[in-house]
Order: structure tokens, then sequence, then C-alpha cells
């Protein structure tokens, strides 16, 4: 793709060269950015195994193939920094340190999932994670992002948001809006577009004008950022631009982050608009875990044995997450009328709500 | 008659109206190349091109806006919402626009516009995707409100509503797509504003539409084992609401229970009600029930979610409550 117009960060000083500056890694935590990844895959191959078993049930967006986007970008951030995603939610919320146990027990419907049951696949929630959804409106987490972050600077924090949606998702008036109030009142947001190139079977040539994507910044005086996203590296260190800007200077940034999903848009997408080739070429190219491996292997910091360990361990995990969503209780018919209002405070508690 | 699924039966009212009349478009997100996310649209790209059949981004504010102004310069356009859950965003264009232009403008402008797509709870897709905003565009003084429950009307309504030069709002129900029934072939239009008595009885009259006509229905033969006689009436429309048949079963049977999936408050069932007490207040026999979704968003879990669903064993015991 041709070099971005948007300006790579607005500041005069180059947030590359101030003093902060991305930490090294040490070779655990390299090794801990891998187990991540995988985590997620064999995660996300569990819940479509239990999908077909009809064990979950409704829309269910596998992560698979898009693990270094949210590992590489979160892991740059504080565990109080807020993350908000769309529908596509698993890896994020994995990335996050949501427990694969919750989030399972979600999939299934299950009181001990991390929205009691009441969310499924597309509406994770964790606020002791600083995990805000989960959210299934195309484009509607987006303004939420500018507000979460507008609360974060009011109350002068020094945390940061980082915003999550889809190369769809950059069509919806909700995003422009968002984006136009983030920059004009210097948000300390991160709106990052995970560009996988397809929404649901439609090509970004045949939904978006203007590109790179990232193009969008421009118009809104917004740094703009380019990241590939099958390079867990590479997300660490553009995502860290970003991140400073927001953190040290109150700005908001544009993060377009080249990614590929090798399933489906959901379990219920045949996918005939894009060929089996098409998918094994970007694989062979580009596969994020296999290629973060190798580059661990180079460098001397994880061995083929370790690596058939963390294989396992992770297996276990999505396995033992299985387990407990299924051993889990069915939530009480009772609790759908709960979660509905907050507790009064100040007036008389609401009555219960009217029906049948 | 053929026997035919609803989806079939709404692919053939598009095509067979696009058909007749060059100025009929239809555009949507993946209606075109995928041949719709419901497979609703299916061929059509191929029989009329990508001039009149187009895919849209995600932009359903920028569309439904789109189609509004592409009806004021004559065209008929037909607007496809994945599902009405997501006709949310183009609120604004649907209700100030579409619903409002031709009374602001004195008349100057038709806006001959269909809205149309699947909606519904039941399928465990959460709060944010399970919506039956029936209620919501029925409150819009303008707007034609369409809500089929069988193949035949599925066709027949969505004729007539392409032919109306007015906007409607048409509302399908995604549990529907795959139920099948006999069609007529050809050229048969379905009057918009007129209910269908689908099973006859004398003891209680059950109101629904859409697949609240199907729980309805459910039920009547549950109450037959119990040996009570409930009709069914099936609304078709919400807006214009056919009062005299509504009236005609309240006056046969004298009681009322009102079925739909909407949730309670200001639900259309709240309006029937109030027509039915305020015209036949001496035909009843019992307080008129409704049985709704419940109040609450949309729970994932099934075992929650069955439980908010109007289900044929609640409209079962309400029919029972107004036999005392
Ligand atoms: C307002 C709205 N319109 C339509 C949909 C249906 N829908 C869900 S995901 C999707 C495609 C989104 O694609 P993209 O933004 O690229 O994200 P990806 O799925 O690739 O992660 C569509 C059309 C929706 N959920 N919300
Ligand atoms: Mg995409």
């Amino acid at each position: 793709m041709a070099s971005s117009g948007a300006k790579k960060v607005r500041s005069k000083e180059k947030p590359g060269n101030s003093p902060a500056m991305l930490p090294t890694l040490t070779p655990s935590e390299r090794v801990d950015l891998l187990r991540k990844m995988v985590l997620i895959r064999r995660f996300e191959q569990k819940a479509a195994q239990a999908f077909m078993q009809a064990k979950i049930r409704g829309f269910c967006h596998l992560y698979i193939g898009q693990e270094a986007v949210a590992v590489g970008s979160i892991s740059t951030l504080h565990p109080t920094d807020a993350v908000i995603t769309a529908y596509r939610d698993h890896g994020h919320a994995l990335a996050r340190g949501m427990s694969s146990r919750e989030c399972m027990a979600e999939l299934f419907g299950k009181i001990t999932g991390c929205s009691r049951g009441k969310g499924g696949s597309m509406h994770f929630f964790s606020k002791e994670k600083h995990f805000h959804g989960g959210h299934g409106i195309v484009g509607g987490q987006t303004p939420l992002a500018a507000g979460i972050a507008f609360a974060q600077k009011y109350n002068g924090t020094g945390e940061v948001t980082v915003c999550y949606l889809g190369d769809g998702a950059v069509n919806q008036g909700a995003f422009h809006e968002a984006l136009n109030l983030a920059a004009l009142w210097k948000l300390p947001v991160i709106y990052v577009i995970e560009n996988n190139e397809y929404s649901m079977g439609t090509h970004q040539s045949r939904s978006s004008a203007g590109y790179p994507l990232v193009k969008r910044a421009d118009g809104y005086d917004m740094a703009g950022i380019t990241a590939n996203g099958n390079d867990v590296d590479d997300v660490r260190e553009k995502m860290w631009d970003a991140v400073q800007l927001a953190r040290t200077e109150s700005l908001p940034s544009l993060v377009e982050i080249k990614t590929y999903r090798y399933r489906g848009h959901s379990m219920s997408d045949p996918g005939n608009y894009r060929t089996k080739e098409e998918i094994a070429e970007r694989k062979k190219e580009s596969e994020p875990i296999s290629m973060f491996k190798e580059r661990l292997y180079k460098e001397k910091v994880l061995t083929e044995k370790e690596y058939e360990e963390i294989e396992r361990q992770s297996v276990a995990e999505a396995e033992d997450a299985i387990a407990f969503a299924e051993a889990s209780a069915e939530p009480e018919v009772a609790t759908v009328f709960e979660d509905i209002h907050a507790p009064e405070d100040q007036i008389a508690e609401f009555r219960p709500p009217i029906g049948s | 008659m053929a026997v035919i699924t609803m989806r079939e039966a709404l692919n053939q009212a598009l095509s067979e109206e696009m058909e007749r009349d060059g100025r009929v478009i239809l555009m949507g997100e993946e209606v075109a190349e995928y041949q719709g996310a419901y497979k609703v649209s299916s061929g059509l790209l191929q029989k009329f091109g990508a001039k009149r059949v187009l895919d849209t981004p995600i932009s359903e504010s920028g569309f439904a806006g789109l189609g509004v102004g592409a009806a004021m310069q004559g065209l008929r356009p037909v607007v496809e919402f994945m599902t009405w859950s997501f006709s949310m965003v183009a609120y604004d264009q649907i209700v100030n626009n579409a619903g409002a232009i031709r009374y602001m403008s004195g008349g100057q402008y038709s806006i001959p516009i269909v809205f149309r797509g699947s909606s519904g709870a039941g399928l465990q897709v959460g709060a944010t995707h399970s919506h039956t905003p029936e209620n919501w565009y029925a409150n819009v003084p303008a707007m034609t409100v369409i809500t089929p429950a069988f193949p035949d009307d599925a066709k027949g309504l969505l004729k007539s509503a392409i032919r109306s030069n007015n906007p409607v709002c048409f509302i399908e129900n995604e549990k529907l797509y795959g139920f099948k029934g006999e069609v007529p072939e050809g050229d048969v239009l379905t009057t918009i504003g007129q209910a269908r008595i689908c099973r006859e009885g004398s003891q209680v009259t059950l109101i629904a539409n859409s697949a609240s006509t199907h729980v309805a229905l459910a039920s009547a033969e549950q109450l037959a084992a119990d040996g009570i006689s409930a009709e069914v009436v099936d609304l078709r429309t919400i807006k214009p609401l056919d009062i005299p048949t509504i009236l005609a079963s309240v006056v046969k049977t004298s009681r009322v229970v009102i079925v739909e999936e909407n949730k309670p408050f200001a639900g259309w069932g709240a309006q029937v009600a109030y027509e039915i007490q305020h015209r036949a207040f001496d035909s009843l026999d019992a307080p008129i029930e409704r049985v709704t979704g419940l109040d609450v968003p949309q729970p994932y879990a099934r075992v929650l979610e069955q439980a908010v669903m109007p289900s044929a064993e609640r409209v079962t015991e309400a029919a029972k409550k107004t036999l005392g």
C-alpha cells in the first residue's frame, strides 16, 4: 500500500524519540506474548467445536489469524487502561487477561460467564479488567471509547483507551463523529482499525473509498499510523507511539493494522466470497504465530520443546475452560429480571418492570 | 399452488416487481454478491445487474437516507436492513426524512420507499440483535408497517408495499424465513391493512402478528385440547390497523389475548387494547390480556431468552384467565 498521506505522528516531539521508549521485553516476556497468541488460537478452535455441537448458539465470530493484533497492542498498555472492541471480542478479552473459563462460560450462556450468560459471544464485559465490551452494533463502540477517554482525561488518571474496529466499521457515521470529537477535545484514545480486508463477504475495495483507511486521520488532523498485524513486534512498536501520544500529550490517533481472518465472518458464514487458495496463501506468507515462533527460535529464547509445552498448556487451558463451562449452572430464570437498573441510593427504588 | 418458503416468497416478490418496474432498485449490505445475509435477494444481482442491486458499505444512516433522496427523485427503492436491529443507526432518516418530508413540504413529494429486513428474537443473538421494532415505526404518523406471518402474505404484501406511494417498514421475522406455505403463482397482491382470521373459534380471540401468530396458533391447539375454542387473528399489517376485523371477532368471543414479541410498554398491543375497549367495551366479558416479550433487554442464555419470549404456554394461561 502506498504510504499514507496521514502524518506519522502529529506532535513536533516524535514520541519515538521521546524519553519513554518502547521497553525491551525480557525473553520470558516475549515468550509470554507467543503464549497468549497460542492460547487465543486454541480457545477459538475449542469454541468452534462447541459451536458445531450446538453448545454455543447465536453468532460466534472467531479471531483466528488476528491474534497478534490484540496481543501486541494490549501488551503496550497499563492494566488500568481501557480496552473496547466490537463483536469479534474473544481475543481481546483473553489478551486483556480475562480468564478462559469466564469467557467460555459466557459462550455457553452459563451464570459463571463474564456477563452472567446475558451477553453471549458478542457482548463480553469485564469492568475489573477494564474491558468495556464486546459491542454488537458495527461502529457502536467508537463514541463510547471517546467517552471513556474523556472521563480518563477529566479524572486526570493518565490512563488511555484503545478502541478496536473493523475495516467495514469505518463507514459508520458514528465513527466519524467520534474521531472528530476525539481530535477536537484532544482525548487520549487510540482507534485501531483491524483491517482484515473483509466486512462479512465484502472486500474492502467494494466498501470504502479512500485508501489507505488510515488517511481518514488526516481529515481530523490526527496522527495516523500503520502496522503489520501479522508481526506482533511491529504491532507493539507502532502501538507504543500511539499510546505515548495519548498518555503524555492527550492526543488521539488512528492506527491501521493489516491483518487477515482465516475463518468465516462468523460460524454461520460459508465464506464463498474468497477462495481456499487465497486463505492458504496468506497463511503461508504471514501466519502470525509461526512467524513469531520462528523469530524466537532464531533469537534462541525458545526451543521446539518449550513451544510444544506452550501448545500443550494452551490446549489444556482451553479444554479446562470447556469443562468448566459445561459443569457450570444455567442461570436461574429469576435472574432475567436482574441487572436492569442499578440500585438507587438517593431516590426510592423503581418498581419492578411491567409486563405480563 | 406451489409450496415455498417465506424466503422464496419474498424473493419472488422482489424479482417480479423489479421485472415490472424499472424504477425499483434494491440496496443493502451483502444483498448482491453474497446473495443476501439471509438469502432473500438470492439471484437478483444475476437477473437485474449491479445497477439495480447494490451492495452498500455498513452505513445504514447513509444508504437509508440515500434511498429517501432517490425516492424524492422518482425511484422506488427497496432498502434492506440486514436486520432491523441495525435500522436504529438510521432512525433519523426513517423518522424525520421518510416519515415527514411529504407533510413538511405540503404534499410536494411522495416517498415511495420500502425499508425491509429480518427482525426478531429467539435465536440467542443477544440484546443488540434481537429487536422487534414494529411498535417503534408504527409511532411514525406517515409510516405503513407490515409484518407478515405466512409466505403468501409475505409475497402479496411486499408487492403491495413496493407499489405503495408511501414509506413502508416491511418487518420480516428471521424465525419464519424457512416456514413453508402455499403461494399463488403470478401477480397476486395482498391488500395492505387487512387482518386475516387464520383459525376460527368462538370463546376467545387471540390477536397476533408475524412469528407471534404461530405462537397463537400453537396455543389455540393447546386450548382446543382442553375444550376451549380460540379464534386467531393475524393482523398482517400493524399500521394501518384493521379495526373492523378485530372488532368482529371480539363481538363474537368477548375475550381477548394479544400476543406480541415486542416489549410491553407502548407495544402495538397496547394500542389494539385501547381500540377494543374504546369501541367494544360492552362486548368484553373479561379484561384484555397481553402476552409480550418481557420488559428486559434480550438475554443470550437459552433458558433466559425462552422465559422472555411469548410462548404458547403463556398465551394459553392468559386465555384461560379471560375465561375465569
Ligand atoms: C450497524 C450494523 N450493521 C450491520 C451489522 C451486521 N454486521 C456485523 S459484522 C459486519 C461486518 C463488519 O466488518 P468489519 O468492520 O470489517 O469487522 P470484521 O467482522 O471484519 O472484524 C456486519 C455487516 C451490525 N452488526 N451492525
Ligand atoms: Mg473486516
